[in-house]
């Protein structure tokens, strides 16, 4: 480094960029992990079926297992598109 | 007690078997009687690493099928006292390795042969010969580069440990998991060109066993077959000591991890 790299504008170093890609792919990993391998089709086949009424993008639907002491718990997350959006639809 | 030590990374050539070699190496210089075994069925190489690949005479699936003892199998170090070698078979035969020979090989190593320590020397994958090295393991050893695809086949792997082995089967709950850093270079971090010990810490979330920095002395010692950890006046091979104390159970700061300070004038003109 030095002195006039002090004066250039400061770009985002590919390090921070890697920690931010990790941590949302593993994050999105973890929440599939161990679950039923049937949970990316039925995510598929759920978005298909909102989409029938609703105009979403392909990342609304989100599906998660989770386990609390010896009991399964499928949670389902539908973003649907603000009001206006809906309007022109 | 004997103690089931899996050295794993799922991905490819991150050091699981540089880091085998040097635990071996180091448990077995502090007096415990230890065992290395290469799992990597078909692509034998922890034999070249330790440098005994010319006394090879029989290997795991040998001991597996029956065809030899485990006694007559084992590969005695010239090096150093109390270190043993079973190598991996080069047979493609993915079916060779079994849970149940798996199960009477460390048995034997346990019962018959009085070993202190056992460590797996996982291959790359979460195919069957990962998944049999990691089976039996007491506490595991995840290897990591700081590098994305590393650290995301290392969370992996870490998923796989919490359910896939006897000890979680069992309902006795996760082996303890630790991480090893390597081919970490302080400056590309101090660049922002590499992940930090920190990120990778943070993003997976587990006890850091160790760091250990690029070096040149890993070839040099992969060239000679003979384990860094032998190298005392390597940065390499003294990250590895460190790592073996820690892992045996002394607070040790971490060495290695920051850059030696540039003074002004190297600040202000240096490259």
């Amino acid at each position: 480094m030095s002195i006039f790299s002090y004066l250039l504008p400061k770009k985002q170093s590919s390090a921070s960029v890697a920690k931010e890609r990790l941590q949302i792919i593993v994050a999105r990993e973890r929440s599939t992990r161990g679950g039923p391998d049937y949970l990316p089709q039925l995510q598929q086949e759920l978005l298909m079926v909102v989409r029938k009424y609703v105009p979403v993008g392909e990342d609304a639907v989100n599906v998660q297992v989770d386990r609390e002491s010896g009991c399964e718990i499928l949670e389902l997350n539908i973003t649907l598109p603000e009001e206006e959006a809906q309007q022109q639809y | 007690m004997t103690k089931i030590v899996v050295v794993t990374s799922g991905k490819g050539g991150v050091g699981k078997t540089t880091t085998s070699a040097a635990l071996a190496t180091g448990l077995a210089l502090r007096g415990f009687k230890t065992t290395v075994i290469d799992f990597d069925v078909g692509l034998r190489n922890l034999d070249l690493i330790m440098g005994c690949e010319r006394r090879v005479v029989y290997d795991l699936v040998n001991v597996i099928s029956g065809d030899a003892n485990i006694k007559q199998a084992l590969i005695k170090d010239k090096k150093v006292d109390n270190l043993f070698i079973l190598p991996a078979s080069q047979t493609r035969d993915k079916d060779a390795l079994t849970t149940e020979g798996v199960e009477g090989v460390l048995n034997a190593l346990r019962d018959d042969m009085k070993m202190d320590y056992i460590i797996c020397d996982s291959p790359a994958g979460i195919e069957k010969g990962a998944l049999m090295a990691a089976y039996f393991a007491d506490e595991a050893v995840v290897v990591t580069n700081p590098e994305v695809s590393s650290v995301r086949d290392s969370d992996r792997i870490i998923g796989i440990l919490a359910s896939k082995t006897r000890h979680a089967e069992q309902g006795e709950g996760d082996i303890p998991a630790r991480l090893l850093l390597t081919r970490y270079s302080p400056e590309r971090v101090e660049n922002g060109q590499m992940l930090s010990v920190e990120d990778v810490q943070e993003i997976l979330a587990i006890e850091l066993l160790g760091v250990i920095p690029e070096s040149q002395a890993v070839l040099n010692a992969s060239n000679a077959g003979s384990p860094v950890i032998l190298d005392i006046d390597s940065d390499a091979g003294q990250a590895y000591s460190d790592a073996v104390a820690r892992f045996l159970g002394d607070q040790l700061p971490h060495r290695f991890v920051n850059v030696n300070k540039k003074g002004l004038f190297g600040r202000l003109f240096g490259g």
